[in-house]
């Protein structure tokens, strides 16, 4: 495998990880939570695509949008009922609670579509001339490949990023989202509704979450109650590693870790791959202790 | 505030210590007759316990086996005879819970166990069988750590090495390849179990491994770096000693790729055309080594896969088809050895290892198995091929 | 109490000396009679286990105020390195009591060490950053273990990683004890509830000289402002690094005795999930709290086998207990309600 089949299959990985951080790090950035049950939105969305495009036979698109509005709906109903009752207490509570409810999604989507894998089916294909199904582009005469769900996530990626960026820095909401996460108090007093703000946090972050359940799942199609937890994880070490609470960061750390995940593989050992993404994590953040892209966080005396 | 929690606690602690010490009303299958013959009725019905993952990542294949002997369980309740309660305790495939999940099952009042589902908690269970003396027999607990120092577990399946070394042999027999490239899972008992002994084997046929690679939990996505490292060094088969679950990404990822070896899997492939959803055209041509075949002409087999159709909408893997040989070989070896509910553990323990290792048996998973004094069965895996879109014997 | 002139602190501590005596007094009394279920016992040496890493979790994350979430890497160090010792010393002849506390005090040993080594990159880090990072070190810690191979003969300790060189160099009478992926099979179970009782009494007394010393204090005033401890002069990386070292130290001895009480242990068993489980313990049973540690990690270890009774159920029904226990805990009426009685005690862990 040449360096630059690594670095694409890497990048096509690392876009992945992306999604899935944005997720934590705008929860991160103004509820200053880490909201471990944000994997399991992932697989419940997934769930419910497939659902709609296999067992209801619906359009993809209309499936992914069906995903969307219950993943919305499931987060709010999460930030209402577990979140929000704990705004004053300790963030370690908040912490164990989203625990909790990730335990509870993962049971529950056990008992309600059982333990057997589901294929996903592959949205992004073409069908050629000649009758045969392409499913990526050939690049450089047939010596590169690249598939039409990597160049999807990219793209997707790329273009929820630079969405999020314009709402973040512009409009109400984002001045409201900004105000919240620099300081909730002040931002009340300011006549922000702290509480609509954080929930409207959590609706956008569970919305993205069912965009990348279909991605995930369209690039490795097999779909069972535990598919969001280990990626969940890898994201969230690509959120702290491009700098928590910056959405540009997310991307970077995704991108980044998806990289070195498939380099190490490549070159040094499958066995290792994972010791070695973590080594690397641990060396960038001794370096810069606050991640790639993250606020240098003054101390105040 | 603490003391209220501090409160709080110690109460929950005093509930789940008194609900302790009470029997757990847990899944029974009770024998569906109670009138006819009480005296000998009741002195048959043995408790039959078994721990395996319902729960978690593993939870198909706990389910499979639990699903498969309430089947058998029913079947030979409403046969005269020896007849069962059935009971399965959730043990998330984790040594621990196993432990746990088994003393449950013993203050139950388990007389014989069908061990656990998968290796490692097989393992831990295995040694509180041991020291306990119920004997067990493991649908699918297939390491041969399961069998060591003890002579009370048994295994329904063939062991992993079994599995590693007729591969090997299969491939050179056929003349299937020269150049074999391996992918396996190496934090897995089972895979890593067939992997070592393929290994071994290789190189006295001659079959030369010219890549290695490996996954494990959680790195069970992307398969990029594997495959590529199988096509550049020119394999010309891939062996699979895995679970299907992963094989069916690699399928896909390969394909992507343009790159197509024969495949060669062992018995934890089957199942792979009934994923739902999978493109079985991806798997045509793939190779494996299983002892149960769910499209077979056999009348018992296509008996047991319409009644497990019916109940649970699925088409039973190996698993299941292995737990429902585990029950009715209890049966077999309850009736000939004369066994009766009223005798104690030990008694039955003594009797079904004398039983076990001088009956032949007859299942759904192979005609004439027998048991040596390890506990490990003898049963030859059948070579399949999946030909557009099913199971074809290859012999 | 005050009347006889002892220390809020030393009531503390000697409360929860008592509550530990007494429940091991109660358990043994309990299994003196015979009326102990087989699960009940099953569970003792576990719970012992589970008990002491989360105290000594609680010394991170309560009193030393540093989130960490790879306390589970360090039992596996230990488990790992404990159960090592206790084989090899299988054929010494010595008696299984002594092996058991060998095997605890190696595996604290490695433990330890590792605690160190980790705690040099982790302490310079602060908060989520930091967390993330002992998150890494536990995720090495179990690749590492997985694809190590430790064998044991006269000559001594045979070790390789990734494949196993070791079975084949073997000598005479040798074996093979970590083999990698399958992880250690055949132990011997040596551990007993009394050895796990005398281990909580152990970290419990060491951790309450230590809260209650001037290195306590000192760790206490890093927690809660590690400027002004600076300021003062407290050399903070000294400070931070004996709790944490202490910490990991004691989490090896549980992973030691958890492990001996199987016949066979893997290194998958310590991964995120146990390292998260053990957090729960310490965050429910309140940061800072020994004795709400305690009575946490019992009765969340003992819940999930009591609620078999739900059947498939049982797991959902564990999440929905854990998520109605930290609403109830923080609900912000209750609090204010016990606030009444408690005035002006307003504790520093929570903050």
């Amino acid at each position: 495998m040449s360096l630059l089949d690594s670095i694409i299959n890497g990048i096509s990985l690392g876009s992945i990880y992306a999604i899935i951080a944005l997720g934590y790090t705008m929860v991160y950035g103004i509820a200053k939570m880490l909201n471990f049950a944000h994997g399991d939105v992932i697989m419940v969305g997934a769930y419910v695509c497939f659902f709609a495009a296999t067992r209801f036979g619906l359009n993809p698109l209309v499936s992914v949008l069906i995903a969307m509005v219950v993943c919305t709906l499931l987060g709010i109903t999460i930030e209402k009922l577990a979140y929000a009752p704990l705004r004053s207490a300790p963030s370690l509570a908040v912490l164990i609670t989203a625990i909790g409810v990730s335990y509870f999604l993962q049971n529950l989507a056990l008992l309600l579509w059982s333990p057997n894998p589901k294929v996903f089916p592959n949205f992004f294909k073409k069908i050629a001339d000649d009758g045969s199904e392409l499913t990526g582009i050939n690049l450089f005469g047939g010596s590169l490949r690249i598939s039409y769900v990597t160049l999807v996530t990219i793209l997707v990626c790329v273009v929820i990023m630079v969405a999020l960026t314009v709402f973040i820095n512009n409009g109400k909401l984002g001045k409201a989202m900004r105000a919240c996460s620099e300081d909730k108090d002040t931002a009340r007093l300011m006549g922000i509704n702290v509480n609509t703000t954080i929930s409207v946090t959590f609706a956008i972050g569970s919305g993205l979450a069912a965009i990348a359940g279909v991605l995930l799942c369209s690039a490795y199609p097999t779909l069972v109650p535990t598919t969001g937890s280990m990626p969940g994880i890898k994201a969230f070490t690509a959120a702290v590693f491009g700098g928590i609470g910056s959405v540009p960061g997310a991307l970077l750390g995704g991108l980044t870790l998806g990289v070195i995940e498939i380099l190490a593989k490549a070159y040094i050992s499958t066995q290792l791959s994972d010791a070695v993404v973590f080594a690397v994590l641990i060396i960038v953040l001794l370096v810069k202790p606050s991640g790639l892209l993250g606020r240098k966080i003054n101390e105040k005396v | 505030m603490k003391k209220i929690l501090a409160l709080m606690l110690v109460a929950m602690l005093a509930l789940t210590l008194v609900a302790c010490g009470e029997k757990t009303p847990a899944e029974t299958t009770a024998p569906a007759d109670d009138g006819a013959g009480e005296e000998t009725a009741q002195n048959l019905t043995f408790k039959l316990g078994g721990t395996g993952p319902l729960t978690g990542g593993a939870a198909i294949y706990g389910l499979a086996v639990k699903n498969a002997a309430e089947i058998a369980v029913e079947e030979i309740n409403a046969m005269d005879g020896v007849h069962f309660e059935l009971q399965y305790q959730d043990d998330a495939h984790d040594a621990e819970k196993a432990v746990n999940a088994y003393n449950a099952l013993k203050d139950w009042g388990m007389q014989i166990s069908m061990g656990s589902v998968t290796s490692t908690p097989c393992v831990a269970t295995a040694a509180e069988t041991y020291a306990d003396r119920i004997f067990a027999i493991t649908p699918s607990g297939s390491s041969t750590a399961v069998l060591e120092g003890n002579d009370n577990q048994f295994q329904m399946c063939f062991t992993d090495p079994n599995q590693g070394s007729a591969s090997a042999q299969y491939i050179h027999d056929k003349g299937l390849a020269s150049k074999v490239a391996v992918i396996w899972k190496n934090d897995d008992v089972y895979s890593k179990g067939i992997y070592d002994t393929f290994m071994a084997a290789a190189p006295g046929l001659g079959l030369e491994i010219v890549s290695d690679t490996t996954f494990q939990d959680g790195n069970d996505t992307n398969f990029s770096v594997q495959i590529a490292d199988a096509q550049s060094k020119g394999a010309e088969l891939v062996f699979l000693p895995m679970y299907y679950t992963p094989a069916s990404l690699i399928f896909a990822q390969a394909k992507a790729v343009g790159y197509e070896p024969k495949w060669f899997g062992v018995d934890g492939m089957y199942g792979i055309l009934t994923l739902e959803g999978f493109d079985t055209s991806l798997a045509e041509g793939v190779i494996l080594l299983t002892p149960f075949n769910a499209d077979s002409e056999d009348a018992r087999t296509q008996a047991f896969v319409a009644k497990y159709q019916e109940k649970f909408g699925e088409i039973p893997n190996q698993f299941a088809a292995d737990a429902y040989d585990c029950v009715y070989a209890y049966k077999q070896a309850l009736e000939d050895s004369g066994c009766t509910a009223d005798m104690s553990r030990e008694e039955i323990c003594a009797k079904m290892i004398e039983q076990f290792t001088t009956m032949t048996f007859d299942g759904l998973t192979g005609d004439g198995m027998t048991w040596d004094a390890t506990g490990a069965v003898t049963k030859s895996p059948k070579g399949m091929v999946i030909q557009n879109g099913a199971y074809v014997g290859l012999d | 109490m005050k009347k006889l002139g002892i220390s809020k602190a030393s009531q503390k501590a000697f409360t929860t000396y008592g509550v530990v005596i007494a429940a091991f007094a109660v358990m043994q009394i309990v299994g003196a009679t015979g009326n102990m279920s087989s699960m009940l016992k099953g569970m003792l040496v576990p719970i012992c286990a589970y008990v002491v890493m989360a105290v000594s979790l609680n010394l991170t994350v309560g009193v030393l105020g540093e989130l960490s979430l790879g306390h589970a890497g360090f039992m596996s160090v230990g488990a790992f390195m404990g159960v090592t010792a206790a084989s090899a010393l299988r054929d010494s002849g010595l008696s299984a009591g002594l092996r058991l506390a060998i095997a605890m005090v190696v595996g604290a040993l490695f433990a330890g060490i590792v605690g160190f080594l980790v705690g040099i990159p982790v302490l310079r880090l602060n908060g989520d950053y930091l967390a993330i990072v002992t998150l890494a070190f536990g995720e090495i810690i179990k690749s590492i273990f997985n694809n190590m191979y430790l064998g044991f003969d006269k000559k001594g300790f045979h070790i390789s990683l990734l494949t196993d060189k070791v079975s084949a160099g073997l000598g005479e009478g040798g074996k093979l004890i970590i083999g990698g992926p399958m992880g250690i099979g055949g132990i011997q179970k040596i551990a007993t509830f009394t050895a796990g009782f005398i281990l909580i009494m152990i970290c419990l007394v060491v951790i309450f000289n230590l809260v209650n010393s001037r290195a306590g204090r000192a760790i206490m005033a890093i927690r809660d402002n590690r400027i002004a401890a600076e300021s003062v002069g407290i050399p903070v990386t000294k400070y931070k690094m004996m709790a944490f070292v202490t910490s990991a130290a004691m989490a090896g001895s549980a992973g030691a005795l958890f492990a001996l009480n199987f016949s066979t242990i893997v290194a998958n068993k310590f991964d995120f999930n146990t390292s998260i489980l053990v957090l729960v313990f310490v965050v429910l049973g309140g940061l800072g709290n020994m004795l709400g540690s305690i009575i946490a990690a019992t009765a969340l270890v003992i819940l999930p086998e009591v609620l078999r009774q739900f059947r498939d159920y049982r797991m959902l029904v564990y999440a929905i207990v854990l998520i109605l226990v930290m609403l109830i805990r923080n609900n912000p009426a209750i609090k204010n309600f016990t606030g009444r009685f408690r005035t002006g005690k307003k504790g520093g862990a929570e903050k």
